[in-house]
């Protein structure tokens, strides 16, 4: 039994990347314990197929954020951002396509070819969102305050962003508080008419959730999305994978220890009257202690799988047991010996950003409905990259990658079970995309469809949730991952929560591994 | 509309009185005769027939029961033998009683428990993670008292298989009569000599039938609910919602109470492993209670003043009251110290008598109290004293 570590960080997540490079600033001895063989997580790139470097889950790291990209001196590990002009490229079944553009005027242009009056919209919604996301960004590296035993320090870090909400004034601090719990659909509905618009404004506030842009809370997801600017994307020269190696080096550069193919199986718990984590036992049953111990690890899979239930007091575990996961997104990755040709496009730069089908809000729900009685949708929506369209060095032969992230495909299906449905699925996902890109199948070189379960077998996301629990207005902020526990701190003494079930929550933000890290240093 | 019970064929044919309460949802008789004086005297003297059907009913069962049942309860059962009895409260986790009932360990992992509320989820939840299950048996399971110091005579007629001069007090056994199965445990809530039967909806009659047949000769006699609750009172047994409130329906916290509070601090095992409640009723034990568990006796001859100066002669209740009344320092009206939570006549004793909880350290055993007595629609103050419980304790219970 080896005794060296202040601090063991299960899973090698970005954001357990992050806590143990931020508890390695601080002094500590850190241990990173990975059970898969590439660290990363949900922010990896792997070589899938031989040659080609896939990022298997996340592309863009627009959340990130820069306080840790600072603190963490990231860049000299060698992280460096691709910030393509296309911000998003939408093909609509009418054979045309609207693209939306980091610059305005042009953006505006091409909105006014779908519609004049939404053109004339547009500045003024790009105001408001960015400016209530602004507000918003200023909780991401905050603890959540302590309801329950209400500390004036708890809420001493919440007073410069309640200044800022009062400084808003009385009416854009009432639109905010209105803003926030709308179905998406609603709020969208307000500003514009174009179904083409809308729908791709939409799967912003609806990916990764069992939701439709119907759904109450979903505008909160939406304003979450675009925390890093309004349709905003921030590629990782090299892969998303490049952020987490860049987290990797700048904790061993502070004498972390990164292990890999180091699966944990409990956490070890002493203490009679207090329950306490006092280290780990790895699958293979070696046993290797620390002072701290940190879950990268959603919040079931870490208090029920590595803890056990029966640690819990009853309240706490039906807390645990109630967490709505519900992955509802399949990812197909393709290698193609060409670039697609979408309906629509005119430019190869349209390509360099975000590509979503999702054609009117109305399609999205539709896609949705399918979901909600366990079937996947027949006309799923798409969330689509190409990283190689300004990154060749991620593959040869000057093919290109793609990943489709399809959506709604329910963990739980009514009939049949995925291992069943995988091909149906895949072959749903390829007549989507043939839609959209005419011809796409006869481009396919090499291709690899990942099903909810299968995201949960590989990445450890319970229910194949990518962000460890749903994105709700019922499991943000003091309610997540479960009430009266939103601080990072679980009922076991000196075992924490680092990952996207803690607040602020999914996507690669970095935030619950930097909060977490700072929670554990007291 | 109330369920019949099991045994309802039977104890409607006598039931002369039509008093019948609700219990849980069944049908259950308050008193037979017209009176329940006879009834509570077959308690004390012969033998009475008491219907608890509708006593909830689990068992637990599975390779992890043990386990389960060890962390709902308060006493340790990993102490406990196959074939034993355990009276035990279970708590919340801030260590307030939940519920109180028996656990009768049938088998290394296999436990019934009884209870007086609805349990299955609480079970179920603190077991969630173990390889155990959580079944309700209220409905498989017709059950029936037989309390007094006749019971065991009667049973000896009635049972095959069972040596009941070595079934031991809180310990069970397993027998026929006539033919079918039948488990017996030698528990009750009377404080008597007595037995509580357990079998199969389907032979309830038969069970009762074979009772009545052979017990007619001890002075057997069929008994509600208002003759026990006589009963249970001079043995200072507590009754939920009536002595102490569960913490699941308190309205306050101070609704709440813990073991200590009610009279069941010696069923908190001090060395058992980790259990629901545990580091809450540690805390308190080390801190001390704010409420103590008491038996009063009524001062008899200051209660006779009380109404003789209304010119009444003293006119007590037969039945037991639970009706809570207020209690005082003694001598100083203006501090309120506690409340009786049931109260009665108890006519083996010949004594007024009651239960209930008292501020500590006002609870001590001797300390004098003012107990609140309306006469004549006239609050006025009863001098009693701190006493012991069970105020009935005779040694056939256990012998």
């Amino acid at each position: 039994m080896s005794n060296n570590y202040d601090a063991i960080i299960i899973g090698g997540g970005h954001n357990g990347l992050v806590a143990a490079a931020t508890l390695a600033n601080a002094g500590k001895r850190v241990l990173v314990l990975e059970k898969r063989d590439v660290i990363g997580g949900a922010a990896a790139t792997e070589e899938l197929f031989p040659g080609y470097q896939v990022d298997t889950g996340v592309a863009d790291a627009a959340l990130f954020q820069d306080e840790i990209v600072q603190k963490l001196d990231l860049r000299r590990h060698g992280l460096t951002f691709h910030e393509s002009s296309a911000l998003l490229f939408a093909p609509q079944p009418d054979g045309r396509a609207l693209t939306i553009w980091r610059d305005q005027p042009r953006t505006v242009a091409e909105i006014a070819r779908f519609s004049e009056r939404d053109a004339a919209q547009w500045p003024a919604f790009k105001q408001q969102v960015e400016q209530m996301t602004g507000l918003l960004r200023g909780m991401l590296l905050l603890t959540p305050p302590d309801l329950a035993g209400l500390h004036g320090g708890d809420l001493m870090a919440w007073g410069p962003l309640a200044l800022r909400l009062r400084r808003l004034g009385g009416d854009d601090m009432m639109e905010l508080m209105r803003v926030l719990p709308m179905a998406t659909q609603a709020y969208l509905d307000e500003w514009f008419e174009s179904d083409a618009l809308k729908g791709a404004l939409g799967g912003s506030a609806v990916i990764g959730t069992a939701l439709g842009p119907r759904s109450a809370g979903t505008n909160l997801m939406f304003l979450y999305q675009n925390l890093g600017g309004l349709l905003n994307h921030r590629f990782v020269n090299g892969g998303i994978g490049r952020l987490s190696g860049a987290l990797a080096a700048a904790a061993q550069a502070r004498g972390a220890v990164i292990r890999t193919g180091a699966g944990v199986d409990k956490v070890l718990i002493e203490g009679d009257m207090e329950p306490t984590a006092v280290g780990v036992r790895l699958d293979s049953g070696e046993e290797i202690r620390a002072a701290l111990v940190l879950s990268n690890a959603d919040p079931r899979r870490t208090l029920f799988g590595l803890v056990g239930p029966t640690y819990l007091e009853p309240e706490v575990m039906n807390h645990v047991r109630n967490i709505i996961y519900r992955g509802t997104t399949a990812r197909l990755n393709l290698v193609l010996s060409g670039l697609p040709q979408f309906v629509g496009q005119t430019d190869e730069a349209q390509l360099a950003g975000r590509i979503r089908v999702s054609p009117s809000l109305d399609y999205l729900e539709r896609a949705y409905d399918a979901s909600k009685y366990g079937r996947y949708s027949d006309h799923p929506y798409l969330e689509i990259f190409i990283p190689t369209v300004h990154d060749r060095t991620l593959s040869v032969n000057g093919d290109h990658i793609m990943t489709v992230t399809a959506q709604y495909a329910p963990y739980t299906l009514q009939e049949g079970d995925w291992e069943g449905q995988r091909e149906a699925y895949t072959e749903v996902i390829m007549a989507t995309l043939e839609a959209a890109a005419p011809g796409i199948r006869s481009l396919v070189r090499h291709s690899r469809a990942f099903m909810p379960p299968d995201l949960e077998c590989i990445y450890g996301l319970t229910e194949g949730s990518i962000y460890h629990g749903q994105m709700g207005l019922d499991q943000m902020l003091v309610m997540r991952p479960i009430p009266e526990w939103s601080r990072y701190e679980t009922p076991i003494r000196n075992l924490y929560l680092c990952g996207a079930g803690s607040h602020p929550g999914g996507g690669v933000t970095g935030a619950p591994g930097y909060n977490a890290a700072r929670a554990a240093l007291g | 509309m109330p369920l019949p019970t099991p045994f309802h064929s039977r104890t409607s044919a006598v039931c002369d009185s039509y008093e019948w309460r609700n219990w849980s949802g069944y049908l259950s008789a308050g008193i037979y005769e017209m009176s329940h004086d006879r009834e509570y005297y077959a308690i004390r003297n012969s033998a009475a027939l008491i219907d608890v059907s509708p006593l909830y009913k689990y068992e637990v069962t599975g390779p992890d029961a043990a386990r389960l049942v060890d962390r709902v309860i308060t006493r340790d059962v990993t102490r406990q033998r196959v074939g034993q009895v355990y009276y035990t409260p279970w708590c919340d986790t801030q260590g307030k009683v939940i519920d109180d009932g028996t656990v009768s360990r049938l088998d290394t992992n296999h436990f019934r428990v009884t209870s007086a509320d609805p349990s299955a989820r609480w079970f179920q939840d603190v077991g969630y993670g173990l390889n155990a299950t959580v079944t309700n048996v209220t409905d498989d399971l017709a059950a029936l008292a037989l309390q007094g110091p006749l019971s065991r005579a009667i049973l000896e007629q009635v049972v095959a298989g069972i040596d009941f001069a070595r079934l031991a007090y809180f310990h069970l056994a397993h027998g026929t009569v006539d033919g079918f199965p039948i488990t017996i445990t030698r528990t009750g809530y009377t404080g008597d000599l007595g037995y509580e039967l357990w079998v199969r909806p389907e032979y309830a009659e038969r069970l009762w039938d074979c009772l009545v047949d052979k017990g007619s000769g001890y002075g057997i006699l069929p008994a509600g609910i208002i003759a026990l609750d006589v009963a249970r009172i001079e043995a200072g047994l507590i009754m939920l919602a009536v002595d102490y409130v569960s913490s699941r329906h308190a309205v306050i916290e101070s609704q709440k109470s813990s073991p200590y509070e009610i009279g069941l601090g010696w069923a908190v095992a001090r060395k058992k492993g980790d259990f629901i409640g545990r580091r809450a009723l540690a805390t308190e034990r080390a801190k001390g209670s704010t409420w103590g568990f008491v038996g009063v006796q009524y001062d008899w001859n200051a209660l006779e003043r009380l109404f003789a100066d209304e010119d009444l002669p003293p006119h007590v209740a037969g039945r037991a009251s639970r009706s809570a009344v207020p209690v005082y320092e003694a001598g100083n009206p203006g501090r309120h110290i506690g409340q009786i939570t049931s109260h009665t006549f108890a006519p083996i004793l010949k004594q007024y008598i009651g239960i209930g909880t008292v501020l500590n350290p006002h609870a001590q055993i001797g300390n004098r109290v003012d107990v609140e007595v309306t006469v004549e629609f006239k609050r006025k103050l009863c001098p009693a004293t701190i006493v012991p419980t069970p105020f009935f304790d005779p040694p056939r219970k256990k012998a």
